[in-house]
């Protein structure tokens, strides 16, 4: 009776094997799907974008200095060219982002180095969620925010001292985001503060500099690369941010770096091309494709930039 | 003796100055952010605060007949439907026996909402025993009536600057004084789809759409997400494929969620052809962006499970499957489920990306499945901000408002299995 138990055991085995074959494979397919949705990013986008390529040379988009999507409806119709220079909307990208960064950078700088270095433990368990709460806020009540709140504020403001401002202006919708993009800074530069090592806090401590020296001098170049890469992570979210902008910053397309005039970025132009009316073969609907494309290589490079230069930091102390 | 330790020079007092205000500027930094999001919160639940209540007007109705369903044949769907407006016009000429002319007529059948027809409608074809009887009933008044009642009509402005007239409020003042104006809690806003009217608008329709967003969402992510996660830590050896998984999983959790919107447009939509606007895809592309969410989560819950677990179970002959999936994957489980609600959370929250996809279009029926078109709650919240009426104000505050505590209610709930469940080793 032997051979015939050796063989059921085989057997078993082999359909254990069999079984966790199967299981891997599974699992395997399952964390393919990341890469598929890269590449499945980067070509439906690419697609398009290159059927707009056809249409639009790609100079005329890197270099245009003018957008104006309006396309005439019938091919005889005058002015049936469009202008699709993606430079004004870059410049309103870049402005209504510097403007975030100008609010976001010093307050969440200051407050990472609070909750690391001064808060007790106790104040710290408080407000570190109450900021993330910040961070979890839906953009959309951002940018209603701006626009109901915030814009006439700074409207009032601006006529009181003689200033004619648009109800939508950079100015709304920049520090708006800069406050939300506070606790992204917060967060990952209390980390990075908090990597530094103790031994430099206490040899500068030893020496006799005060704790505000010790910070400004020893633990902020310490870990100055790490807030760096914090910083970029930051920008490339104001980039691609969508929703406060399209609720606050405005539709028209000017070259201007003037903060409170109504500017358009490249999220708020992906946004009017593709929501409303469209045929899908248009050169207003494929520009959409080639701007996002635009903005992802955009966000993307300046993340694997950031990645690089926290990973590189966290080494060094480890 | 010399006495330098009592003695401190000018220097160290600009340096301990600079110490208290470098601290100080920390605090202030911490005070603004936190300041800006009382501000926000408050301007909010100030505004929205009025939208939980609507005036309604009471009427003495007189259901004829004759009027409603002259047929007889009481068909709920024909009564729903049938003309009311007479109805109407009667009953307000019954409380205002002095106004005579027809524009006056007019004007006191616009203190009504435009909806008040489909109420009489909806009240009728639930109790067709009403009809031929005389009955005192509550009716939606116009959003204007509604906002002058909350007091955000100025009477005291010049009657061409504001949307009701003289007349108008003096009929608003003789209902008051009867009684017969009321504001009650405002059941529509809960029970209602969109509308173009303020006062019938209500969020049901986008909640749902929500729901059944997330729910794809969550079948699609959780799995996936978890599944992921158990081939990155528990399977794989390090290698370029899971290197290459790695970076791409980093990087989407940075991708602009509008992007992922452009892919669900032209693979989802494009491609796939499946129904444009419905939470079917919504849910399918905000799977794939919380997906990255889920799966950083997973992984650091499954490496908080220590090796003595496995061992253990290798030790008693337990396959490799056997062990993660019986043993490690269950003490792993209340840390992924607190990951997957934060990324449902982050989901429930997201606009831009189903702008992409046609969630954006004015929708009135209440969806009932998956399929359906819809919308979510904040795009319909971004829909109503760029509505002109001035009535939806307040609505868009509420359903932030609205909003919020489902955010609040599922990060909560996250803490919560935190606290509860997970296992310090």
């Amino acid at each position: 009776m032997e051979p015939s138990v050796d063989l059921t055991l085989r057997h078993a085995r082999r359909s254990t094997q069999i079984k966790e074959l199967a299981i891997q494979s599974i699992l395997i397919a399952s964390s393919l799907v990341a890469i598929l949705t890269t590449i499945g990013i980067v070509a439906s986008l690419a697609f398009e974008a290159f059927r707009f390529f056809e249409k639009i040379p790609l100079t005329d988009f890197l270099f245009g200095l003018e957008w104006s999507p309006q396309m005439a409806i019938r091919k005889d119709q005058v002015g049936s060219s469009g202008a699709f220079g993606v430079i004004p909307l870059l410049t309103g990208t870049l402005l209504i982002s510097f403007i975030a960064m100008l609010v976001a950078t010093p307050l969440g700088l200051l407050s990472a180095v609070y909750l690391a270095e001064y808060a007790r433990p106790k104040t710290r368990a408080i407000i570190k969620p109450l900021l993330e709460l910040l961070a979890g806020i839906p953009t959309v009540v951002y940018g209603f925010f701006a626009a109901l709140v915030v814009a006439p504020i700074i409207r009032a403001g601006g006529s009181g001292v003689g200033f004619e401002i648009s109800s939508e202006s950079a100015l709304a919708a920049g520090l708006v985001m800069g406050i939300m993009l506070v606790p992204f800074i917060s967060s990952l530069s209390d980390d990075v503060i908090n990597a530094v090592p103790q031994a430099l806090r206490d040899a500068s401590l030893g020496m006799g500099a005060t704790p505000a020296e010790t910070i400004t001098k020893v633990v902020l170049p310490a870990a100055t690369p790490g807030i760096m890469g914090s910083l970029l992570l930051a920008i490339s979210r104001a980039i691609g941010e969508t929703m406060i902008v399209v609720m606050a910053a405005g539709l028209a397309a000017k070259l201007s770096l003037n903060p409170i005039e109504a500017v358009t970025t490249m999220t708020v132009q992906i946004v009017t091309l593709l929501t409303g009316d469209q045929e899908f073969d248009s050169a207003k609907t494929l520009a959409a494709f080639a701007i996002a494309l635009f903005l992802f290589i955009l966000t993307l490079g300046l993340n694997v930039i950031a990645l690089k230069i926290v990973d590189k930091y966290k080494k060094q102390y480890d | 003796m010399t006495e330098y330790a009592l003695t401190t020079s000018p220097s160290l007092k600009r340096r301990h100055a600079k110490e208290a205000r470098f601290k100080w500027c920390g605090r202030i930094a911490i005070m603004i952010a936190l300041g800006f999001l009382v501000l926000m919160f408050s301007a909010i639940i100030f505004r929205g605060m009025g939208a939980f209540q609507q005036t309604k007007i009471s009427l003495e109705v007189t259901f004829s007949e004759l009027i409603i369903d002259p047929s007889s044949a009481r068909d709920p769907q024909e009564l729903a439907r049938a003309n009311y407006k007479p109805v109407l016009t009667a009953a307000l000429a019954k409380t205002f026996p002095n106004v005579t002319d027809r524009n006056g007529k007019k004007r006191l059948y616009k203190l009504l909402s435009s909806g008040a027809v489909f109420e009489m409608g909806k009240l009728v074809s639930d109790n067709p025993d009403l009809i031929g009887t005389s009955q005192t009933i509550w009716l939606s008044a116009s959003s204007e009536v509604d906002l002058f009642m909350k007091g955000k009509i100025d009477a005291s402005l010049d009657e061409n600057l504001r949307r009701l007239s003289d007349a108008d409020i003096a009929y608003i003042k003789t209902l008051k004084s009867g009684g017969m104006i009321k504001k009650k809690f405002n059941t529509a806003f809960f029970t209602n789809g969109d509308s173009r009217e303020p006062e019938m608008a209500g969020i049901l329709g986008a909640a749902l759409g929500s729901f059944f967003s997330l729910l794809v969402c969550f079948g699609i992510a959780f799995p996936l997400g978890i599944m992921t996660a158990v081939y990155l830590e528990e399977y794989a050896r390090k290698s370029k494929l899971t290197d290459l998984i790695e970076v791409n999983i980093n990087n989407l959790a940075a991708v602009p969620s509008i992007v992922f919107g452009l892919l669900g447009l032209s693979i989802f939509l494009g491609v796939f052809h499946i129904p444009r606007s419905t939470p079917l895809v919504g849910g399918m592309v905000l799977a794939l962006m919380t997906l990255p969410t889920i799966i950083i989560a997973a992984r650091a819950s499954l490496r908080s499970v220590p090796h003595s677990i496995r061992q253990a179970a290798y030790g008693l002959g337990a396959s490799k499957t056997q062990t993660t999936f019986h043993h490690v994957v269950p003490l792993a489980m209340p840390g992924m489920l607190t990951g997957t609600i934060l990324g449902m959370a982050q989901a429930l929250g997201e606009t831009a990306p189903l702008l992409m996809i046609g969630m954006v279009a004015f929708i009135v029926d209440i969806p009932h499945g998956v399929t359906d078109a819809a919308t979510s709650l904040p795009v319909q919240i971004f829909l109503w901000a760029d509505s002109p009426e001035k009535g939806f104000v307040e609505r868009t505050s509420a359903a932030i408002i609205v909003l919020l505590m489902f955010l609040i209610l599922m990060n909560l709930l996250a803490v919560f299995l935190r606290k509860k469940l997970e296992r310090r080793w």
